[in-house]
């Protein structure tokens, strides 16, 4: 029937064109986005009249007019709302600074104790690892807040630390430094020792892989770190004065307050994020091979040489990535406090601010972008960091 | 000629076996070593005793009210009272068979699929992910089919932590796969669009994405629509974590060989059915503990809800421990949280650690 069917050049139809498609497809995925998003702009638009609410960032420059628990710098009631930013992306950058400090510290810590050989020391080491990774961070920080801080007996009864720390209802008391007379030849005298072991460490390093011979920079560099400032104290006296802290009446007076919701928050975050680090470090450590302790070792480097020169630069290729990005949760998680009410960004800007102007959008995408700034600015420093570190391979 | 004879082999030092060999080797094998149980056993000893004491030994157990604890331990009484709140929120009380039924159908319904030698798996798998949610919503929220309606707002408790995290999970994984094939797209319209939504949803907190859903969502619609305050929070959910499911599915998109992409294009299978048939199935089974590990995260992020006013196990623990009936019970309240929450997380990050393993093993062969 159909034998004389001519034989077409195979001359496909637009419509099955890889390319064409790929097009079309692109264009209607673009027209959707635009689409959705020219929806949702019209519906504020409406909204918003229907409200009476002007949008623009106009509002910044109002007057606040509430006080605020915790500020770095100085506010009053009648500063604007664009101060309030600032101070609470201050005390943002402040809680998740102290978290990450002490955070690294302890998670560092608990990894290694985790590979220790001691046996009850590494079990340790798991128990609390699996305890603190796996309890929500906002249940932890309650735990500490309310459970913990405020139940703290009133200042007149307070937990007394070596006559100069004090924990109670109100906060801790720690002593505060003052600037003395040999502050300025102290922090000059500080200064020089850093730059003093930065040389040190370089001239070192050339050395050693000019000639392989050895020296012993952090030996070096701890003896310069105490004995530069500690003789410029000895000439100029001494560099500051401690405020310590003083019950006169119901409170203390003199030192440094820390507000509880401040402690509360850094305690859980630190002890929260310390559990995922720890796991990072005892991951890296382990990703070095085990061959690499038998070739250094063969190579008759001491115990320690090996793990200064050998397994820790290896070790921490494998763990600063996942690192950085447990700081980015930990600043991220630090929203969590306005649960209990520190005023960080989220609880002043997207709280208060909000709940007083009504400017929900402009608050809103305020705090997502200082977020999303952050996080993309680690982002990019992670990935050159990435790129500098990788393994040349030939 | 003398013969020579073997005398029997010595006995092992007694210190280098049994129980003296094991604690000389594992805990006492050198000063430091020595100086580092030492300590252990000095935290061990700080910690543990006072913990007991204070949870079991002078805890109270028995009684209906306050005045039943009257020792210097932990008040249970308090959690005891309190626990079908904890667990159903504001649920009617005689409605509660529903949330009961809903767990169990979960569980008999789920069972099969994890079992390996089930036949026909797949089919019953899909036919369980579609009929399953028609059933729990039409248990915990009926109001058809014969069943009294329960608004969400009576939902609470552990009940709705649950739902949130299921419900999340579940919603976000059609987008999050969606996603990660468009990230790895040659269509760089479609490529851009995915990564901005991506890396958007990553880089803001969960707290400013739930405050969004609650002040922002309702002036992005139509006027006459207003969103039930669940729905909100799962919109809000669904999509953050549908970021976060993507990347993992990327990282298994990634890990598969480029061979595999060109045998399936080599077969004559289009864009859709070379996903569909050879490369996601795949990927997916590589990504189960990383998804594992998601749902992990995201069953503590649940307790985030509280921040827009939804009651999920925490915040009905934390407005017990302010109601004055109870004042002072704090501890006892946040500890039972953490127990059940710590419950959870531990037995799925075993299962995802028991899952990754036996995935070690196909592989290696």
């Amino acid at each position: 029937m159909q034998t004389t069917a001519r034989v077409q050049p195979a001359r496909s139809s637009l419509l099955r064109d890889p390319k064409f498609r790929g097009l079309v497809f692109q264009i209607l995925a673009v027209f959707t986005v635009v689409g959705i998003g020219w929806y949702l702009f019209q519906n504020t638009q409406s909204n918003l009249a229907q409200r009476g609410i002007t949008s623009g960032f106009g509002f910044l420059n109002n007057t606040a007019g509430f006080g605020i628990l915790q500020s770095l710098i100085d506010y009053t009631e009648t500063d604007t709302y664009g101060r309030v930013f600032v101070i609470g992306l201050l005390n943002t950058l402040l809680v998740s600074g102290l978290g990450i400090f002490f955070a690294t510290l302890i998670g560092f810590v608990i990894g290694i104790a985790r590979l220790s050989p001691n046996w009850l020391l590494s079990r340790l080491a798991t128990v609390y690892i699996e305890i603190f990774r796996n309890i929500p961070p906002l249940l932890q920080i309650f735990f500490w807040y309310f459970a913990v801080l405020r139940a703290m007996p009133a200042p007149r009864a307070s937990y007394e630390f070596f006559d100069a720390i004090y924990l109670n209802i109100r906060g801790l008391y720690l002593p505060s430094p003052i600037p003395a007379d040999g502050f300025n030849v102290f922090a000059i005298a500080l200064l020089a020792a850093c730059v003093a072991i930065v040389l040190v460490a370089r001239w070192a390093r050339k050395r050693r892989e000019a000639t392989g011979q050895l020296f012993p920079t952090p030996a070096v560099a701890i003896g310069l770190l105490v004995a530069l400032p500690g003789l410029a104290a000895l000439v100029a006296g001494n560099p500051v004065t401690w405020s310590v802290p003083e019950l006169r009446g119901f409170n203390f007076v003199g030192g440094l307050v820390v507000i509880p919701e401040l402690v509360a928050l850094t305690l859980a975050l630190t002890l929260y994020t310390a559990a995922f680090i720890a796991e990072n470090v005892r991951s890296g450590i382990q990703a070095v091979s085990h061959g690499q302790t038998e070739a250094a070792r063969s190579l008759g480097l001491r115990p320690r040489h090996i793990l200064r020169l050998v397994i820790i630069p290896q070790a921490l290729r494998v763990i600063i990535p996942p690192l950085t990005s447990q700081y980015l949760n930990l600043a991220k998680n630090s929203s969590l406090a306005a649960a209990i009410g520190y005023p960080d960004l989220v609880s002043l800007f997207a709280g208060t601010v909000l709940n007083q102007t009504g400017q929900a959008i402009e608050t809103i995408a305020i705090t997502m972008s200082v977020y999303l700034a952050i996080s993309l600015s680690i982002s990019l420093l992670m990935n050159w960091y990435n790129k500098r570190i990788a393994l040349v391979e030939r | 000629m003398d013969t020579h004879i073997f005398k029997p082999d010595l006995k092992r030092p007694l210190l280098s076996v049994g129980a003296l060999g094991w604690l000389r080797t594992n805990l006492f094998s050198n000063w430091f070593n020595t100086l580092l149980t030492l300590f252990s056993l000095y935290l061990i000893w700080l910690v543990v005793p006072p913990i007991v004491k204070w949870a079991i030994i002078d805890a109270d157990w028995v009684g209906t009210t306050r005045a039943d604890c009257t020792s210097e331990g932990a008040c249970w009484v308090f959690i005891k009272m309190r626990f079908a709140q904890f667990m159903y929120g504001f649920y009617p009380h005689e409605l509660r068979w529903r949330v009961d039924l809903t767990v169990i159908a979960a569980i008999v319904g789920a069972a099969p699929l994890f079992v390996r030698a089930m036949p026909r798996k797949l089919i019953y798998g899909a036919f369980f992910l579609v009929a399953y949610p028609a059933l729990a919503f039409w248990l915990l929220h009926g109001g058809f089919l014969g069943l009294v309606a329960v608004p969400t707002s009576q939902w609470g408790g552990l009940m709705l932590t649950l739902v949130i995290a299921v419900v999340g999970i579940a919603g976000a994984m059609p987008l999050g796969i969606l996603l990660a094939l468009g990230r790895r797209s040659d269509m760089p319209a479609i490529r851009v669009i995915c990564v901005t939504f991506i890396e958007f949803w990553r880089g803001v907190p969960l707290i400013t994405v739930l405050f969004m859903s609650s002040v922002m969502l309702p002036l992005f619609l139509p006027e006459h629509v207003s969103i039930d305050k669940l729905l909100r929070a799962l919109l809000a959910v669904m999509l953050f974590e549908a970021a976060y499911i993507a990347e993992v599915v990327r990282g298994g998109l990634q890990a598969i060989p480029k061979g595999q992409y060109e045998a399936a294009a080599a077969m004559g299978l289009g864009y859709w059915r070379s996903m569909g048939l050879v490369i996601l199935p795949q990927a997916l089974k590589l990504v189960i503990p990383g998804i594992v590990n998601t749902f992990i995260a995201l069953f503590k992020d649940t307790s985030l809800v509280i921040i827009i006013g939804l009651f999920d196990l925490l915040n009905s623990i934390h407005q017990a421990t302010v109601d004055p009936a109870w004042l002072g019970f704090a501890t006892e309240g946040y500890v039972f949280a953490a127990l059940v929450f710590w419950i959870f997380c531990f037995g799925m990050s075993r299962y995802s650690m028991s899952i990754e393993r036996r995935l070690d093993r196909g592989h290696k062969r």
